[in-house]
């Protein structure tokens, strides 16, 4: 089938002489994925024998573990094993933290959980449902702490404290100062400031993580099958865990992988997690993630506040950049953070000519999800902040904003321009690219526009950004966290290995191997029209396998697919092994058609003499011949069979002594802007036009970089205007499902008009930059700056939701001071419920203030109760289901009587516990006669809830509360009504109950 | 009405993509389970199992179904069509899998399969849709890589070849 698609894939434009690179050829990824034939991991057949696990996690943001019971789970037929975090630790090692610091960081929680989602118990059996079934039955006992959420308020003295070996919750503090920036500060007329939070988001592949393990002990030794994406030093990290040498760790990838953007850099701690069970049960052990873990606790972009000022002269130029920043990693500082702080810094200037920057970074810990790696990786947060300053910049001096963007940008004649930082800027033409796109994409007539609605009252505005677009990273940009002292020590990190094989079989057909590990980017397609052009072969004639075995395959430390390397490093990899192979080839075919090597041409499946194009022979002949004859060889020629060409470019050197760090290889130039409107009465925005020019170097296959570029675009859309990892107060995730984290849909998202231009890289075989994260890094800051020009308001955070907007507009805040305003808290935290009601019932209320402390009349009217216990007379105990929304669950619910005033009034407190969540809550009662032999009784709660129930179920709490306490109240209507002597009671306790187990909040 | 025993496994039978095809199930089982781990039909995904991605968009009985919100036990004796169905043979892809392919309308490839089902069925009962058709049609599923333009684009295309190649047929 592959086959056949590879035929009609390049059945168009066979005939024509051009290179098959550039050309938009049908994808031979396609044919399999359209019908039904992709091999995903969760596609592939495991081992029989193979068991299943399923994680229990934490649903608390940070407590201490007391206990955990698994006998019960154990016990469950069918369930293998219950790992906690004792028998992981028996069996690995803690993983790299990414700074020297006293500080553990484990796949599992030990004694402590730092985020919700953390993973507390492995339950491993014959198959999932079971182990799920398991999970449930584990008795977790747990202390909560106070919660930090927010990277500044993190930092304030007597917060709690995440981990000991951080003091204050700061894991790193580096202050870098490049030129003079005190002295530009200081002799610059105007200085401006920007105070920026970046939020939180995630790329959120639509295919979740997954992991095959198994071990061997008898060489103890592992392997695995997940659909990790690279880079490849985290098999290091993985190995250094699992207490073996990298010999001993096999790292396979499936055939295909459902999306990445980075993130699935972030199965890692799965990797050893589920490979520990694997060796804790002796059986291989499978493991697919499900939604809710992913958006919990899979891994996350880091969220950022940013302080950046400005030394500007009166034209506009910027003198001078002071940035502060502070990143926020989550509850641990996985390897490879923090690394998204670090991967932009030789481009803190962005496309800016400046020579004066002054930085001070800081690292804090919070109660969060820890980060990793998501399409931009640092680019989105540092573009914020920088481009919305240049608009604050230019509103300020009253300039056009895009005047300000050209008065700054880096003179094309200066390339390879050195940035102040460090960066080498490969090549460009910023101020032609800028004034293409504003011709193309018809700046004036949109400006008309714009005016044209203003005279109608309407909000619009247009936005603009130039963006540079580091791709290939630098392995030793993260080591720009250390100081040069420290770097000196430890050695020195750089370069970027890229790695391709060419094979020729005997009967000379053409393999490729790269180490890349696509993620539905095309690679193959891409390859094979490589090798394709340097063989005179078709892209059909050559096979291209992207899958990787660390036990057989060429690889390195910068392996994968990260860091837009593909383009630039892998394929033109490809192409110099094809080279080198073509070399021998034509030595031997030169021996063979007796002319000089140089005569040589490599055209339409044949090798020829230039000069004499019927003197040939074909290239399968000549390329089976180191296989059926080596001995007929010329003795230069070597062999012929398999040859693996490793690249790493020598620009990437590692941080110099001053901290200048060229953290990557390839720059590309990104121009947007964009004009939007925003509806008055919904505060809506939608998109009126879209421009995004690209310089990405040569282009490779038109069809693919606009499909990145697409790609990149509608994410960053959804970060710009809908998505949030919403965390509340105390450290409860509050977007557990895709309808909580909204993410755009085919009516959100409009077509982009895309531009090109291309200026070669000198540093890359092809020419090629990498151009799959520009959008992500210019589309989030190009839409805020329109819609703050619509608005024509200050500061705007992100996302846009029109509930934001509507404070901005219609709310009674007070004008920003200067020097810019802190923004609102990113998402109000405050999940409390409050509610109150009312209710009559039959019987006096001495009878109903029985009935209420009654465990068997409770029993009977509780929606949803098993069991009531009564502990003391003040003090019950209960066993609850309930179902919220999509959950439902059992609860153990805890709760005592206080201020006691028979038969009036009594206040509740109490608690509730299950798999689902957590939750606390407070109510007032009172009872008074109605005045015709019954009571009316009013009520009064104050609660909240935590845990899954909060992830997935917030939407509709509120809604549900009402729900089952009307369900009470009919149930004690109905029992009194009944009219038995013990009919007719209202349960205190069952209403508490009902609301602890649902909401609750620690106090 | 049937009642099934929650810890026991049933036998479920249905047709799937014209072949009949059978296998056992527990209650709870979820038909994209089903169909993926019991069957091997594993064209269907599964990005969401709560409704809102539609990457496991089936065919049932003529309606378009999320079969990560459907039990398995639910569609016995029911006609299900799944994306490895709409191949015309092995090694051809149909019309609308053509247009797919020639626009870049996927790029992982995951969310695909719910796509083409949902358009597969919309286009037979609605030749020659609008953009906007299109549009609300495919705001039921969630693509993470293309940008989603390429797909309508490809609906539309493979719409209008569709309804030209019935004309003919009907013309000759
Ligand atoms: S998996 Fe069924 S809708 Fe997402
Ligand atoms: S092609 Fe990857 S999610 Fe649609």
């Amino acid at each position: 089938m592959v086959q056949a698609a590879v035929q009609s894939a390049n059945s168009v434009d066979q005939s024509d002489d051009r290179p098959w690179v550039g050309r938009s050829i049908e994808r031979v990824e396609d044919a399999a994925l359209l019908s039904g034939g992709g091999r995903f991991i969760d596609d592939l057949g495991v081992a029989p024998g193979t068991l299943h696990a399923t994680i229990l996690r934490s649903p608390h943001a940070h407590a201490d573990i007391l206990s955990i019971d698994v006998e019960a789970a154990k016990r469950l037929a069918g369930v293998a094993a219950v790992l906690t975090g004792e028998d992981v630790k028996a069996v690995t090692t803690t993983l790299v933290v990414g700074v020297k610091a006293p500080v553990e960081c484990w796949p599992i929680a030990m004694d402590r959980v730092r985020y919700v989602g953390e993973p507390v118990a492995v339950v491993v059996a014959t198959d999932r449902a079971r182990a799920e079934d398991a999970a449930e039955l584990i008795n977790v006992e747990y202390r909560p702490r106070g919660a930090v959420v927010d990277p500044l308020s993190a930092l304030v003295s007597g917060v709690p404290v995440l981990h000991d070996g951080f003091p204050g919750n700061l894991a790193s503090e580096r202050a870098f100062r490049y030129g003079d920036p005190e002295k530009a500060f200081a002799e610059a007329p105007h200085r401006f400031s920007i105070d920026i939070r970046y939020p939180r988001n995630s790329c959120t592949p639509i295919e979740t993580y997954g992991v095959v393990a198994s071990h061997d002990a008898g060489e103890d030794a592992y392997e695995v099958l997940a659909n990790f994406q690279g880079p490849f030093s985290i098999h290091t990290v993985i190995a250094r865990a699992l207490k073996v040498p990298g010999n001993r760790l096999r790292l396979r990838t499936p055939p295909d992988s459902g999306g990445s953007f980075g993130v699935k850099q972030g199965v890692f701690p799965y990797i050893v997690l589920i490979a520990a069970a694997a060796r804790v049960t002796g059986k291989p052990v499978k493991w697919i993630e499900d939604r809710l873990e992913h958006l919990t606790a899979s891994v996350s972009a880091t969220n950022r506040a940013t302080t950046l000022s400005a030394a500007v002269a009166a034209d506009g130029k910027i003198l001078a950049l002071d940035w502060d920043q502070v990143e926020d990693c989550g509850a641990h500082l996985r390897a490879p953070e923090p690394a998204t702080l670090y991967r932009m810094h030789g481009n803190m200037t962005g496309a800016y000519d400046v020579r004066h920057v002054k930085i001070r970074n800081r690292v804090v810990v919070t109660n969060k999800t820890p980060t990793g790696l998501n399409r931009g990786f640092g680019g989105p947060q540092v573009y914020f902040a920088l481009e919305r300053l240049v608009q604050r910049i230019a509103i300020s001096l009253g300039l056009d904003p895009l005047d300000v963007i050209t008065r700054n940008l880096i003179d094309a004649g200066t390339f390879p321009y050195r940035t102040a930082t460090g960066a080498l800027l490969d090549s460009g033409n910023y101020q032609e690219a800028v004034a293409r796109a504003v011709a193309q994409g018809r700046l004036a007539e949109l400006k008309a526009r714009r005016d044209e609605a203003r005279a109608q009252g309407r909000l619009y505005g247009i936005g603009f950004t130039a963006v540079v677009e580091p791709s290939v990273s630098n392995m030793g940009y993260i080591t720009t966290v250390l100081t040069a002292a420290e770097r000196r020590k430890a050695g020195p990190k750089n370069g970027a290995q890229a790695t391709a094989t060419v094979g020729l079989d005997p009967v000379g057909s053409v393999t490729v191997h790269v180490a890349s590990v696509p993620q539905g980017q095309g690679h193959r397609t891409v390859l094979s029209q490589v090798v394709a052009d340097v063989f005179g072969l078709q892209p059909k004639d050559i096979r291209v396998n992207t899958e990787i075995d660390t036990a057989k395959d060429a690889w390195s430390i910068a392996s994968g697919n990260y860091a837009s390397r593909f383009a630039a490093a892998v394929a033109g990899t490809a192409k110099l092994a094809a080279e080198r192979v073509a070399g021998r080839l034509a030595r031997i075919a030169a021996s063979q058609l007796n002319v000089e090597a140089a005569d040589i041409v490599f055209a339409k499946g044949f090798v020829a003499s230039k000069h004499n194009p019927e003197n040939r022979i074909a290239f399968s002949r000549v390329a089976a011949l180191s296989h059926w004859s080596p001995g007929s060889l010329p003795d230069d020629a070597g062999q012929t069979i398999r040859e693996t060409v490793f690249w790493t470019p020598p620009e990437l050197t590692p941080p110099d002594e001053d901290d200048r760090i060229n953290s990557s290889l390839c720059h590309g130039f990104i121009f947007d802007f964009c004009g939007v409107e925003i509806d008055r009465t919904t505060l809506e925005t939608r998109i009126d036009r879209y421009v995004t020019m690209h310089d990405c170097g040569t282009i490779l296959h038109p069809g693919m970089v606009n499909g990145q570029i697409r790609g990149g675009f509608a994410q960053a859309l959804g970060a710009a205007l809908y998505e949030e990892y919403a965390y509340a107060e105390d450290g409860s995730f509050l977007t557990g499902t895709l309808a909580d984290y909204l993410l755009p849909t085919t009516t959100e998202v409009p077509e982009p008009e895309i531009f090109h231009m291309e200026t070669p890289s000198p540093f890359t075989p092809l020419g090629a930059k990498g151009v799959g994260e520009g959008n992500c890094m210019s589309t989030p800051v190009c839409l805020a700056n329109a819609v703050a020009d619509a608005l024509g308001v200050a500061d705007i955070t992100l996302p846009l939701v029109p509930a934001r907007l509507a404070e901005l507009v219609r709310g009674d805040e007070p004008p920003p001071p200067a020097g810019g305003a802190t923004t609102a808290p990113v998402r109000e935290g405050d999940r409390r419920l409050r509610g109150e009601g009312q209710a009559s019932v039959k019987g006096a209320p001495e009878q109903v203030w029985a009935m209420l402390l009654d465990p068997a009349t409770l029993q009977s009217v509780i929606p949803g109760c098993q069991r009531v216990d009564k502990i003391t007379d003040t003090h019950f105990g209960a066993d609850v289901t309930l179902g919220i929304g999509p959950v439902s669950g059992r609860y153990r619910a805890d709760v005592e009587l206080f201020d006691l005033d028979p038969p009036r009034a009594v206040t509740l407190r109490g608690g509730a516990t299950g798999a689902l969540g957590f939750g606390n809550a407070e109510g007032r009662i009172t009872l008074a006669p109605d005045g015709n032999g019954g009571t009316k009784l009013a009520y009064s709660y104050d609660a909240a809830i935590g845990g899954k129930v909060a992830s997935i179920g917030g939407r509709l709490l509120d809604g549900a509360t009402r729900v089952i306490i009307g369900q009470f109240f009919t149930a004690l209507a109905r029992k009194a009504g009944g009219g038995g002597a013990a009919g007719g009671g209202f349960s205190l306790f069952a209403l508490l109950a009902k609301v602890a187990s649902l909401f609750g909040g620690r106090r | 009405m049937t009642r099934l025993k929650a810890d026991a496994r049933h036998s479920v039978r249905f047709s799937l993509n014209g072949k009949l095809v059978e296998g056992e199930a527990e209650p709870r089982m979820l038909l994209s389970d089903f169909l993926r781990h019991q069957l091997g039909a594993t064209g269907t995904h599964v990005g969401c199992e709560h409704g809102v991605c539609g990457a496991c968009t089936i065919i049932v009985d003529g309606m378009l179904t999320r079969s990560c919100l459907t039990l398995a036990a639910q569609v016995e004796g029911c006609e299900l069509r799944t994306v490895e169905g709409l191949a015309p043979s092995a090694d051809r892809l149909g019309v609308l899998q053509q247009a797919f392919r020639r626009n870049h309308a996927l790029q992982c490839g995951f969310c695909t399969a719910g796509i083409l089902m949902s358009l597969d069925h919309y286009l037979a009962g609605n030749p020659t849709p609008t953009e906007a058709e299109i549009r609300d049609l495919l705001s039921g599923h969630i693509c993470r890589c293309t940008g989603y333009t390429p797909i309508i684009q490809a609906a539309l295309e493979a719409a209008a070849e569709l309804a030209s190649s019935k004309k003919e047929t009907s013309d000759a």
